[in-house]
């Protein structure tokens, strides 16, 4: 049963073939097993798990019947859950216990899911590998020597290594989709300002948007009926009428118009991984879909203004990281200069401290505008790209990344890094909703496909994902992971 | 030489709005430390803010009032620094797009001429908290009450030229947010704060000088003083063939002087950027519109209207409208009684006599408008003379009841009788045979002794018109 997908789970759940309880013991069985190698999970909160799962199981025997009730799920790190320690996968954060819950975690709550425990991250979800975290590496399931992308790693390796039935996620540059793709699971983007912020740890805050890492298409949209909606304490979310996801799933893709932008199938991208996306585009044709070459001209620029603004609001949103109110206090300090020095240079890690000093010098006086002003502008010529190309196609389809998952300590060189979310990155400078499912694999090891479609046009990607996934079972692939049991 | 003083005011403004600008805490003055800060204010991981509406309403009032620009689309921005007083490490202001643009305000001279002061803007901002370094054996206390307390920025242009323009500003200022009850204005309690940026230049240059910025002056005395010291301390400066160097200083007014406040502080790079986490704040005419229909009357137009409509000298009329309670209660006066000059000499003079000395607001005047205006309408029908009303007046403050009832249980009621005044009168005369001798024999001064020994002998009560009459033709 754990290695089903939420829709199969939800059914099952609601024909009584198996209760929450049962369901809930199996999952924290399997993170006892396997976690102890994956390192997937930070926080395992075996006690209210089984609690939350008696009080669903008790629902559904009063007639409650709703999709996601007793469905275990983790969240990733970032989410603040109400007594539960949110490290944010730092040092800073270790000990830091929220006295309330995040609007994501609020609404998983009233959708009566059971919370397994909080997944590990790249800190402050700066990473593409989930290396930077201070709990430790988390390795891909597919094989242990190799990452499983970043920053959501814990979360896309518990989904794929079948410790959750499903887990958060966020996204500021291809932190859900690229670990997704990796893990070989679905990881789902919805458009800026469709999920509320609040309670999630800010990294850069015109880009951070909650998501979805699970097993199929249908299980996000599933996901995002629970998450979506309008929240009068994030005033970038969307004042825009939600649906239900689900509804459309199933409609006919004839007629559909992909679009290929060209700059995805250029230079840098790996031949067997453009063989397998090339194969999906076959699939899609069969179904009806009609295939055009778009131009995305100003996608070789995305990568760099996104380092600039990424760091830029990262520098001012880690600076409540101080030691005075919460969080790590560095030991006697000598004074308030000496408090603050130590205490950041000791709480924070090597990556989160790059990126504070890249933001703070790309703010500063007489660099402003050729850093922060002008990366702005590009940011308006790559969603206007992105507007143009929607005027011809209705979804834009391409390779999650350009290869599949390195091994751990491959990339030392942090541009190197930075070059992973080559073809991620720019849907989260326009704020669209993108998605990578699993279309093949590469020496035993995942290919993820992405799928973007235009604002709040969520429905419409689910859509196109799932007659993919209908129609194939990559992502039915399961790793091996035997031998690794503790 | 012949120095010309430059002066213009960034005054932060509290506003009185329920709650702070991005949080739901209450901001009342007072409170126990940290009582007034949430998950928001104390900037937990993952909170986010909300503009409070009031406060975005409050500003636009203003900016109505002195005829500014109205930003239509404003945008907030952070203002990075670290202190532990400020959780978030950054301020939210607002740089380039404030909500309210360039406006003015008139303010009137020593000789009585009008002069226009520019406003360059007024944006919105957050205020931090407060660092208490008392009470804390080697180490400081955190109050994050007064974080992200709604502030309005009103920055002047440097059209002042003196500390007395300047202070006539600050008053002006201080008059019209009381009028548009978007602050306390309360300088004590840190609700009004005043920063003074000065510089001289030798008159007739046309350059402007290097300025200094004085921080912390809290009172409008204070105002005048600390920019005097700091013109005196300038030309010192210069005359001495020194040079004014760029900073920020401080106002000590218990040692009445400003100093340097060179520390690192001042060169800081505040690297502000619009603030991610809100929108652009986007307003429309009729959101203006509907602001605009609730502006009360100001002081200026006021003033204006009580010069024709009650006959007022331009003088008077600009003592009552000087706060928006005292006009009020001036005109419930002149309606009670119906004389507006007779009203405004007891308002300005009687009333503001006892508040000042009191020290009392108009809002808690142990003597209501109603009251004074049945006092002042006794004197009009010569129930009591003026004279007698004074003691009324003071019997008002001790006796709840009504002006009739005082005067009658008192007893002071005027003797209007000519038969009795007659008699008053009669001995007077019987009594200063001396004196009447001298008047007769042309020493007129002599009269106003009379009057003095028959209102004495009246207690006081005789209406002195008749008094007067009847005092002459018996003397003839």
């Amino acid at each position: 049963m754990i290695e089903r997908t939420v829709a199969e789970i939800s059914t099952a759940l609601a024909s009584g073939d198996i209760s929450s309880v049962e369901l809930t013991q199996a999952y924290l069985h399997r993170i006892e097993q396997y976690n102890t190698d994956l390192n997937a999970f930070i926080t395992v909160c075996e006690e209210s798990a089984l609690e939350q799962a008696k009080a669903a199981d008790k629902s559904r025997s009063d007639g409650d019947c709703k999709p996601l009730l007793g469905v275990p799920l983790a969240h990733k790190d970032i989410f603040c859950t109400k007594g539960v320690t949110t490290t944010c996968g730092s040092r800073m954060l270790q000990n830091f216990v929220p006295p309330y819950d995040a609007t994501v975690v609020e609404k998983f709550n009233a959708a009566g899911v059971v919370t397994l425990g909080k997944t590990n991250m790249d800190e402050f979800a700066m990473g593409s590998s989930n290396e930077t975290s201070f709990f430790g590496v988390v390795k891909n399931p597919w094989d242990t020597a190799r990452v499983p992308g970043g920053s959501s790693g814990g979360s896309a390796a518990a989904v794929a290594a079948d410790l959750c039935a499903m887990a958060t996620g966020t996204d500021t540059g291809g932190s859900i989709r690229q670990p997704a793709a990796f893990c070989g699971v679905t990881g789902f983007k919805p458009s800026y300002g469709r999920v509320s912020r609040w309670g999630m740890v800010a990294f850069a805050s015109s880009l951070d948007q909650a998501g979805s890492i699970c097993k199929s298409a249908e299980d996000a949209a599933m996901m995002l009926n629970a998450m979506a909606g309008l929240d009068e304490k994030d005033s970038t979310s969307i004042d825009k009428a939600t649906v239900d996801y689900t509804a459309t799933l199933n409609d006919s893709l004839e007629g559909l118009k992909i679009g290929i932008p060209i700059q995805h199938f250029a230079e840098g991208l790996s031949a067997e991984v453009e063989q397998n996306i090339l194969d999906a585009l076959k699939v899609y044709e069969s179904l009806g879909a009609t295939i055009k070459e778009i131009d995305l001209p100003n996608n070789h620029l995305s990568v760099s203004a996104y380092y600039v603004i990424a760091p830029a609001e990262a520098s001012a949103n880690l600076s409540r990281y101080d030691g005075v109110r919460y969080g790590y206090r560095c030991a006697e300090p000598v004074d308030l200069e000496d408090m603050y020095k130590r205490s950041r240079s000791e709480g924070f890690g090597e990556e989160v401290k790059r990126r504070i000093m890249v933001g703070t010098y790309a703010l500063s006086a007489g660099f402003y505008d050729a850093y922060y002003r002008k990366a702005q502008k590009i940011r308006r010529l790559i969603r206007n790209d992105f507007l143009a190309a929607f005027k011809e196609v209705d979804i834009i389809l391409g390779p999650t990344s350009p290869h599949t998952a390195f091994e751990l300590g491959a990339k030392s060189d942090p541009v190197a890094m930075y070059l992973e979310d080559i073809y991620t990155i720019a849907v989260n400078l326009a704020g669209l909703p993108g998605i990578s499912i699993p279309a093949g694999t590469v020496n035993g090891l995942p290919v993820g496909l992405q799928l973007v479609g235009e604002d709040f046009a969520e429905a419409k990607v689910f859509n196109a994902a799932h007659q993919f996934q209908k129609n194939t079972d990559w992502h039915r692939n399961k790793p091996d992971l035997t031998g690794m049991e503790s | 030489m012949q120095w010309e003083t430059v002066i213009g005011l960034e005054v932060h403004v509290q506003l009185s709005t329920q709650s702070k600008l991005f949080s739901g805490s209450s901001i009342q003055f007072g409170a126990e430390p940290n009582t007034q800060a949430n998950i928001f204010d104390l900037a937990l991981p993952g909170t986010l803010p909300v503009l409070n509406e009031e406060a975005l309403k409050m500003a636009v009032r203003f900016g109505l009032a002195i005829g500014a620009e109205i930003g239509m689309r404003s945008v907030f921005d952070r203002k990075n620094y670290f202190y532990p007083d400020l959780p978030k490490g950054y301020q939210v202001s607002q740089l380039d797009f404030p909500t309210v643009g360039k406006g003015s305000l008139s303010i009137e001279l020593e000789d009585g001429t009008e002069k226009t002061i520019g406003v360059t803007r007024a944006h919105m901002e957050e205020d931090a908290g407060k660092s208490l370094h008392e009470d804390f054996q080697g180490a400081s206390g955190i109050d994050l009450n007064r974080a992200g307390t709604p502030l309005l920025e009103i920055v002047s242009e440097p059209d002042l030229r003196s500390a007395e323009e300047a202070v006539a500003y600050l008053k002006k200022l201080h008059s019209i947010i009381r009028y548009l009850d978007i602050s306390d204005g309360n300088m004590a309690q840190g609700s009004m704060r005043c920063d003074a940026n000065v510089s001289i230049r030798p008159a007739g240059e046309s350059e402007l000088g290097t300025r200094t910025e004085t921080k912390n002056i809290n009172s409008f005395k204070f105002v005048e003083k600390a920019i005097n010291h700091e013109v005196q301390r300038q030309q010192e400066v210069l005359e001495d063939g020194g040079r004014i160097v760029q900073e920020t200083r401080l106002y000590d007014s218990d040692r009445d002087e400003t100093r340097s406040m060179r520390s690192k502080e001042v060169a800081n790079d505040y690297r502000y950027f619009p603030e991610p986490d809100l929108l652009p704040v986007v307003i429309d005419e009729s959101f203006v519109n509907a602001i605009r229909e609730t502006l009360p009357e100001l002081p200026d137009a006021k003033r204006v209207r009580f010069v024709e409509e009650y006959k007022l000298s331009d003088y008077d009329a600009g003592v009552l409208v000087t706060s928006r309670e005292l006009a009020e209660y001036y005109e419930a006066v002149v309606a009670r009684c119906g004389d507006a000059k007779l009203s405004a000499n007891w308002v300005s003079v009687e009333l503001q006599g006892l508040l000042n000395k009191n020290d009392w607001e108009i809002s808690a005047s142990p003597i209501q408008a109603e009251r004074l205006g049945d006092l002042i309408a006794r004197i009009i029908d010569n129930t009591i003379s003026g004279k007698i009303a004074k003691t009324v007046f003071e019997a008002m403050l001790e006796d709840a009841s009504s002006v009739d009832s005082i005067i009658e249980s008192k007893g002071l009621k005027q003797v209007t009788d000519s038969g009795a005044i007659e008699k008053l009168v009669d001995e007077v005369i019987a009594n200063n045979p001396e004196q009447v001798e001298q008047y007769r024999a042309g020493k007129e001064k002599v009269f106003g002794f009379f009057v003095g020994q028959a209102m004495k002998a009246s207690k006081g009560k005789a209406n002195p018109a008749q008094l007067n009459d009847l005092l002459k033709e018996k003397l003839k």
